[in-house]
């Protein structure tokens, strides 16, 4: 007992490689969320790859393929440019009501993403607080893509703001006075001292935003109308085709948004391992 | 910038290193227009519509038989949800962090899957495995169990999407504890479980307990894949997202609006609950 030479297997963490947490776990983990996805990847390609190809190259699915890329890279590029601009305010500034501002970033998760929806329509639907805007601005808003980029925007919005803040914080503002000092200006310091070094941070919110945001479904679905061809993102058109008991073309869907997703999954993968490294 | 020595009080003197006067009122409007426009409004709206008619209507809104089967059902699914993901999750974190297996590092990748998958899809994919014909539907139908349009789907659907939280919640803070206590409790002649249930769980307690909080204000505001598996049987399988879905499909926004804001009160306690227990606990790490 005097003697510690035994000490890292008291530990006991390589003693037993497959003690009995770990199958639970693997078990656990395996059922809940490897099944689900081997058993799209079987009801998308079961009845062969034609069916599926055939299903996606509908003019339907390929605009509502279109349209969530062009609402996902739209609300990515928004929530990127404000969140950052948003999180350097919550970080380096000093002001009354900061902690307010700081503590509504947080809401859109607690939010339901049908209850933004909702909220969108009590703006600027019929009988809204902004029903008179459409027809100022001439365009409409909700059942068509500018309410369904708003939607986007809205439930994503805490990524950027909430995985940037943590990274700035960390790096300090060292770099930034040594810029100044050399006479930089407050955008040179930013664009050359700031951002390199926290662009990982910036890259992992922005793949989560742009995960999220390929991926909404509930706002999106209250505030688009889903008119096919028209309003129809990926997601509403797999909830369509379910509805219209179309499984091939659902499932092919699904499964594409899924590898999408996994291929988001390995950016969001590598830009933490990026993170801590420094 | 013409002259590279500096006079001593200009590094001093912080509103000379940093260049502010209005630039920072310039990102103080931006930042406060972005969060006021996207969050504030829209929630201000919400309230307004949900107390217009009064509160003896709101009251109406949120006590009709089925608004109170949908609440009461989504309440029941999230709180088993959160029990058996506080357990799990709590494993999950202990096995990735205190034991060296093969396939750890895929594991623990494996567990963000969840952030990445549209919700839907989820949906869509427990539809496939546990559907009337389904890969595993057929054998629980047989056996009269039924997983699909009822509770058991719902709350698979939630187990699932919620599955990361109490991970990474606590997995941090594993990482962080120092392994003194443990290997004392060990050379005492400790068990394993008597070191986890006597030294480890007390400590990663309050991790526990932020996930379960945001497993608990997720799981009452999840649609997607609620809405394809649970089948919606108003009164029996329809929670309370999907009946606010059908209010607003039905022109009712009084009334979705109203069980929206009692659901969006709920969750944003439980958010900003996280929120002071975080900062808790930072502040007593800085006291140590």
């Amino acid at each position: 007992m005097a003697e510690f030479e035994t000490e890292p297997r008291l530990t006991g963490s390589e003693s037993r490689r497959f003690s009995l947490p770990v199958v639970l776990v693997l078990l656990y983990t395996a059922l809940l969320l490897l099944a689900p996805i081997v058993a799209i990847s079987w009801g998308a390609l079961s009845s062969g790859l034609g069916v599926a190809y055939n299903a996606l190259s509908s003019a339907d699915a390929l605009h509502a393929l279109k349209l969530t890329l062009i609402l996902g890279v739209s609300a990515s590029v928004f929530n990127a440019i404000l969140g950052l601009c948003t999180a350097w305010v919550l970080v380096r500034d000093k002001f009354w009501g900061q902690s307010l501002l700081n503590g509504l970033v947080d809401l859109p998760f607690a939010i339901s993403p049908v209850i933004a929806g909702l909220m969108l329509i009590l703006l600027f639907g019929r009988g809204g607080w902004f029903e008179a805007l459409p027809d100022a601005l001439g365009m409409p808003i909700v059942f068509a893509l500018p309410g369904m980029f708003l939607a986007t925007a809205f439930v994503s919005l805490p990524f950027v703001v909430r995985e940037v803040m943590p990274v700035l914080r960390h790096l300090g503002t060292e770099g930034e006075e040594a810029a100044y000092t050399l006479g930089a200006s407050r955008w040179q310091a930013f664009w050359h001292v700031t951002l390199p070094a926290i662009r990982w941070g910036l890259l992992y919110g922005v793949s989560l935003t742009f995960a999220r945001a390929l991926g909404e479904f509930g706002a999106v679905l209250v505030v688009s109308g889903g008119v096919s061809g028209m309003t129809e993102t990926a997601t509403l058109f797999i909830f369509r085709s379910m509805d219209d008991r179309n499984y091939p073309a659902a499932y092919a869907m699904a499964l594409v948004l899924a590898l999408i997703s996994f291929g988001l999954l390995m950016l969001i993968e590598l830009s933490k391992s990026k993170i801590r490294e420094r | 910038m013409t002259s590279p020595t500096l006079e001593p009080h200009e590094v001093e003197d912080p509103s000379l290193t940093f260049p502010r006067p209005w630039g920072n009122w310039g990102l103080r409007t931006v930042a406060g227009l972005y969060l006021g426009a996207m969050i504030l409004l829209p929630v201000a709206a919400i309230l307004h519509s949900g107390f217009e008619q009064g509160l003896r209507h709101f009251w109406q809104s949120i006590t009709q038989p089925i608004a109170g089967r949908a609440l009461y059902l989504t309440l029941l699914t999230a709180g088993v949800t959160t029990l058996i993901n506080a357990i799990m999750g709590t494993m999950a974190a202990y096995v990735l962090v205190r034991h060296k297996f093969p396939g750890q590092r895929i594991l623990n990748a494996f567990i963000d899957m969840p952030f990445a998958i549209p919700t839907l899809v989820t949906g869509v994919m427990l539809v496939i495995l546990y559907g009337p014909q389904g890969l595993f539907g057929e054998w629980f139908t047989l056996h009269g169990i039924e997983i699909v349009f009822a509770k058991p789907g719902i709350i698979l659907a939630l187990l699932l999407v919620t599955y990361p939280f109490t991970v990474r919640s606590v997995q941090p803070v594993l990482l962080a504890m120092s392994l003194d206590q443990e290997e004392a409790a060990y050379t005492l002649g400790a068990s394993r479980w008597t070191t986890f249930w006597r030294i480890v769980l007390p400590s990663i307690f309050p991790a526990i307990l932020t996930g379960s909080l945001l497993t608990f204000a997720r799981a009452i505001g999840e649609f997607g894949s609620i809405v394809v598996v649970s089948g919606n049987i108003p009164g029996r399988t329809l929670t309370a997202p999907v009946h606010i879905f059908g209010l607003i499909e039905s022109e009712d926004r009084t009334g979705a609006s109203a069980i929206s804001i009692l659901l969006l009160s709920l969750s944003f306690t439980l958010v900003l609950l996280v929120d002071w227990l975080q900062k808790r606990r930072e502040a007593a790490r800085g006291r140590i």
